[in-house]
């Protein structure tokens, strides 16, 4: 189609991109931008620019770094996210083995069951997890009167939840990487009599560890942003998200918010630039 | 012995496996249906009955609501996918190589940032005292503040925002396998722009559109946050009342019950739309 447009249908379709990727960027800009306005509202005019947002250590100007629930909730999405990474890419890669090189009855079915978590929506693979959770503890505090903490709303519930279907994106990423591994090269190492462990840790799991890796920063960031399952699973320890969106509703807004969603920004895109790199870096070699 | 290695490695393998989708996917949401089928008739009595289902038919609030998110949603898929495959074919077989791999980068960031950060974004800007409202009374253009927040345009353009990039990455990947002399070899035979788009291009990208639009229906049915956000207390969205359910009213039977609607609903849909294109699960977005 491109060989054969005549200048003025290219330029006006040049034209929609930049207007699409504009409105792209708009919202983002207009996040992070406010962080540094020396105003108490994140609105305009322009009152100059300030780090306050960040470090400032007094009310009305209280920064990110010196509040406390903000800090809170950041180190408890961190703490949630990097359990639920090393769960889900421990399983994920387990799945990729079990898909790509075990054949075993119903393999199709078993297939499309490790894909569905992805397409459930968030909110019920939320409840649907409290409800369990919750049925499981009153049963046995009834039956035993024994109080089975990690089943009630809190950081375990939340890492449970998110990985239930996050599990499935690192599943995907790893199973994808295994898939292009070429089996002669274990077959080579045998036939050199090394034993099977040994052609795990020195052959396979080297060719799979940036996929690993990668799967892992995804699925990090991925927890990191998730709102929709957290929300039901939440207890009195609330993650970044969950804190960030009460004081949106509840205290309405001031330029710290600002401040963290700039903070979350700049985060997220060196994470995901690192996981680009270490993929692209291996598949070169 | 080798037989019993390769018993023992498939249970090894097949064991988290089987306690994940088991333990996390299936048994939570049987738990959710039986949920769903309890009534509370006293105190810490529940019968099994369909009351709760009854409750949802008998008030059109509920059903009204459920249609409402569903078909707002299926607009927000078609908006997704005629605003986002332009941008997919641009990318995949327009730009350059260079500029190519900076725009799907462009496209990948923003996918990062957390829905809270992009709708609180959007508020920044559309509000009455927001950037777009003070632009345009400076400007002129308007004498007064001008609310753009809380009506339904603004979260069909907040929602489509959302999630066009889960429209526009794969239908990116799908059309970057495409051969370039297939569309040449359309025009050789006489055809013109609209005939390649409809006989060569499009066919070719239907398991990207379909993988696209499953995920864009799926995850705006499922959303929450920007409907609330943009929308307001009142926007009336599904999960706003399984919300408002589980957690305000802490009816929890009704909850799941409208929990298993949401997701039946859902359900019903794409199968739907997988039989109209033909395609299958697998072949769609479970393709790596």
């Amino acid at each position: 189609m491109a060989q054969r447009r005549n200048p003025a249908f290219l330029f006006g379709y040049r034209l929609y991109v930049a207007a699409f990727f504009l409105f792209l960027a708009a919202p983002l800009v207009a996040a992070g931008t406010f962080a540094f306005n020396d105003s108490l509202f994140p609105a305009l005019p322009w009152q100059g620019f300030t780090l306050d947002w960040f470090f400032n250590d007094t009310e009305p100007k209280l920064g990110m770094f010196h509040d406390r629930r903000l800090l809170r909730g950041l180190y408890y999405s961190f703490v949630i996210a990097t359990m639920v990474s090393l769960l889900s890419v421990f399983v994920g890669t387990c799945n990729a083995f079990l898909f790509v090189r075990v054949q075993f009855p119903y393999k199709n079915f078993f297939y499309i069951l490790m894909v569905l978590p992805l397409v459930i929506p968030g909110v019920i693979l939320g409840i649907s997890i409290l409800v369990l959770a919750s049925t499981v503890a009153n049963g046995v505090e009834e039956t035993f009167n024994y109080e089975i903490e990690f089943l009630r709303p809190g950081i375990s519930l939340v890492v449970l939840g998110q990985f239930s279907f996050i599990t499935t994106i690192t599943s995907l990423v790893i199973t994808a990487r295994l898939r292009k591994f070429d089996e002669t090269m274990e077959e080579a190492a045998f036939n050199l009599g090394a034993s099977r462990a040994r052609v795990l840790r020195t052959v396979t799991l080297p060719f799979l560890w940036p996929a690993m890796f990668a799967a892992g920063i995804v699925a990090f960031l991925v927890s990191f942003e998730n709102f929709n399952t957290t929300l039901f699973l939440v207890g009195s320890e609330a993650p970044l998200t969950i804190t960030m969106f009460d004081r949106m509703v509840k205290v309405g807004s001031t330029p710290v918010l600002n401040a963290v969603s700039f903070f979350l920004m700049v985060g997220s895109a060196a994470l995901a630039l690192l996981s680009i790199l270490v993929q692209r870096d291996k598949t070169a070699t | 012995m080798q037989k019993d290695i390769r018993r023992l490695s498939f249970i090894l393998l097949f064991a988290p496996f089987a306690l994940w989708i088991l333990l996390l996917i299936i048994l939570p949401h049987m738990g959710m249906v039986i949920l769903s089928l309890r009534e509370k008739v006293a105190p810490r009595v529940y019968e099994f009955s369909f009351a709760n289902y009854i409750d949802f038919m008998q008030e059109p609030i509920y059903w009204n609501t459920l249609l409402r998110t569903g078909s707002m949603s299926l607009l927000v898929t078609a908006l997704a996918l005629l605003i986002g495959f332009p941008i997919a074919y641009y990318i995949a077989k327009i730009a350059g190589k260079r500029s190519k791999g900076a725009l799907f980068l462009l496209c990948l960031i923003p996918l990062w940032v957390s829905d809270l950060i992009r709708a609180f974004g959007w508020i920044l800007l559309l509000r009455e005292t927001g950037v777009v409202s003070s632009t345009l009374q400076w400007s002129g253009l308007a004498s007064e503040p001008v609310e753009f927040l809380y009506n339904d345009a603004t979260v069909v353009m907040g929602l489509v925002y959302t999630v066009i990039l889960f429209m526009i990455v794969p239908l990116v990947s799908t059309m970057d396998g495409m051969d370039d002399a297939m569309i040449e070899a359309g025009y050789n035979l006489g055809g013109n722009g609209p005939t390649v788009l409809r006989r060569i291009i499009i066919p070719y990208a239907m398991p990207g559109i379909v993988s696209g639009c499953i995920v864009v229906f799926m995850l705006t049915a499922g959303s929450y946050l920007t409907p609330i956000l943009l929308g307001g207390k009142n926007s009336s969205w599904f999960t706003e009342q399984i919300y408002e359910q589980f957690i305000s009213r802490y009816n929890w039977e009704s909850g799941a019950a409208f929990g298993f609607l949401l997701l039946f609903f859902t359900s019903f849909v794409v199968w739907l739309g997988l039989k109209l294109s033909g395609q299958t699960l697998s072949s769609t977005v479970a393709k790596s």
